[in-house]
């Protein structure tokens, strides 16, 4: 087994007054791909926001428990959430590009860190592309608009620009649902080849993609934690007969 | 019953109609009649002379200067500031806060409050009690400040103008997608780094229109002016914050009203009246097609 990475204890979540996730405990082991399955409104994205404190930015959200990364727990006052959330990368469901060129928007996270050497910069955004498996599509148009890429590319341009902060963990929430089969193939190669080495967490609807990408596998309904466990378990015999309903698609 | 009903129907559509087409009427003999009566008088010395013979001939170049002088004083003021209000307003005061909603209802009343009022604050705020004060504070009393000039005049119509910027701005603001704004914070910006990186640059086109728009304001107005820095006449141009100006607008109302022959200056006041609704026009002008262009690109 390998080591623990991040580490939820009794994690639970209100909007206002109404809970959405309650008392979560979970353990996300190191350098491999743990997927969140669940219906809409089941509280996987909500949880998956917790891991880097993006729920944050909402007001009337109020967490209690603990959420531990690297042993440390992340909601603590003393945490600096900026430290974190380079720590902690994330790709979002819709891809967000900057309104700028394809260099500036994988160099923004290192300028923020205050690189502004241009030969480092540029070795950065080569390597992150690189391992975004873009490089060799956008290495001649380095400087022109990142919304002149497709959808597929605008998505692996996001992780590269994940990638460039240098962090240890990557959560994915649905990457490529708005994308085609073919982009979704390159995005779910791209996870596993990630997963050397970052330690991946990602949501997705398709349960196909969790059953290939995924090492581990979480299902969530109704703000709970359900069932936990090897992939290969889930999708095959699951211990609770709610998974087995979700999964064999007689509700969801 | 069904041709009383085509009647009505008729003559409504006629009456709206017509309405629409009064408003195109007025604007086209607004114009023609400023252009038929100010065409002889324009001309390029007429915007690069001084005016003579006791204002009865010449050119209004004072005018102008002093306006385009007035309104970039003012924006120095007011746009900076207003942004960074408009920034408060959306990006850190919580939305339901106290103090949140008292600059918005201050922002709102400001934006309804006679121009003449504003110039009676300048006279008394700037004027009297900053003015004043300064004066007595480094001068020993010598009286500098504490007289109208375009220093007091420029920051009260930034105070007039301070409204169109907030809502420019904040507007602008508000089209940022919260997508940008998490990304940016995702990758381990700050809130600051991210306001400054992101959500400016993206408002961009709103506090440039909101610019323009203050600038073509401020040239028409002259209520905020007449207390606290326009001149009647001058035989020189401004050179210091300390000096009064002349303007444009106030220039036609000195023209109509407190000239020696009014009939005679006539010819002059339609051309002072063209090169005013010249400047405003051109600034509304270019505020739509920058806003339209920018909304383009961010698309």
């Amino acid at each position: 087994m390998k080591e623990i990475k991040i580490k939820t204890r009794d994690l639970s979540l209100y909007y206002g007054a109404k809970m959405a996730l309650n008392s979560i405990s979970l353990d996300i082991p190191e350098k491999e791909v743990t997927a969140f399955i669940g219906p809409s409104g089941c509280g996987k994205s909500t949880f998956l926001r917790t891991l880097n404190r993006m729920n944050d930015l909402i007001p009337s959200v109020r967490i209690t428990g603990e959420v531990l990364v690297d042993s440390l727990n992340i909601y603590d006052k003393q945490i600096d959430v900026v430290n974190l959330r380079k720590k902690v990368g994330m790709v979002f469901q819709k891809s967000n590009p900057f309104a700028k060129s394809i260099f500036e928007n994988v160099a923004y996270g290192p300028r923020i860190n205050g690189i502004n050497k241009k030969t480092t910069l540029e070795e950065i955004v080569e390597k992150s592309l690189k391992k975004a498996f873009i490089w060799e599509e956008v290495k001649d148009r380095l400087h022109d608009s990142a919304m002149g890429l497709s959808g597929g590319q605008q998505q692996r341009m996001c992780i590269a620009r994940t990638l460039a902060v240098e962090p240890e963990i990557i959560l994915m929430d649905e990457p490529a649902s708005a994308l085609d089969p073919i982009s979704t193939a390159k995005i779910e190669e791209l996870i596993f080849e990630l997963k050397k080495n970052y330690t991946i967490v990602i949501v997705t609807h398709n349960m196909q993609q969790a059953a290939r990408v995924s090492d581990l596998t979480a299902f969530f309904y109704l703000g709970e934690l359900i069932e936990f466990g090897k992939t290969k378990k889930i999708f095959t015999t699951p211990d609770k007969k709610h998974t087995e309903e979700y999964i064999t698609g007689r509700f969801g | 019953m069904i041709w009383k009903k085509t009647i009505t129907g008729g003559l409504f559509i006629g009456a709206t109609a017509f309405s629409a087409i009064l408003i195109i009427a007025v604007i086209i003999i607004l114009l023609v009649v400023i252009i038929i009566g100010g065409k002889e008088t324009f001309s390029w010395e007429f915007l690069t002379s001084f005016p003579t013979d006791g204002m009865m001939k010449g050119g209004i170049f004072p005018a102008i200067y002093g306006t385009v002088l007035l309104v970039l004083i003012m924006s120095v003021a007011a746009v900076p500031f207003g942004t960074i209000t408009a920034i408060y307003l959306t990006e850190y005061a919580h939305e339901k806060s106290i103090l949140a909603q008292t600059i918005r209802f201050a922002v709102r009343t400001l934006a309804t409050v006679p121009s003449i009022i504003f110039g009676l604050f300048g006279l008394g705020f700037f004027i009297k009690f900053v003015g004043s004060g300064m004066d007595d504070a480094f001068l020993g009393g010598q009286l500098k400040w504490g007289q109208p000039n375009i220093l007091w005049a420029s920051l009260t119509m930034a105070l007039l103008t301070l409204p169109v910027v907030i809502v420019s701005v904040e507007e602008a603001i508000r089209t940022v997608p919260r997508e940008l704004r998490e990304a940016s914070l995702a990758l381990g910006a700050t809130k600051w780094e991210t306001i400054k990186r992101i959500v400016i640059p993206g408002s961009r086109s709103g506090i440039m229109t909101g610019t323009i728009l203050a600038v073509s304001r401020g040239a028409g107005e002259v209520a905020p002016i007449l207390f606290t820095g326009a001149a009647y006449y001058l035989a020189t141009l401004p050179t210091s914050l300390s000096d009064q100006f002349m303007n444009l607008g106030y220039h036609i109302y000195i023209m109509a009203t407190q000239s020696a022959n009014v009939d005679q200056t006539m010819p002059i006041q339609f051309a002072t009246t063209m090169v005013l609704l010249l400047l405003t026009f051109t600034l509304n002008l270019t505020a739509v097609i920058i806003r339209a262009r920018l909304r383009r690109k961010t698309k």
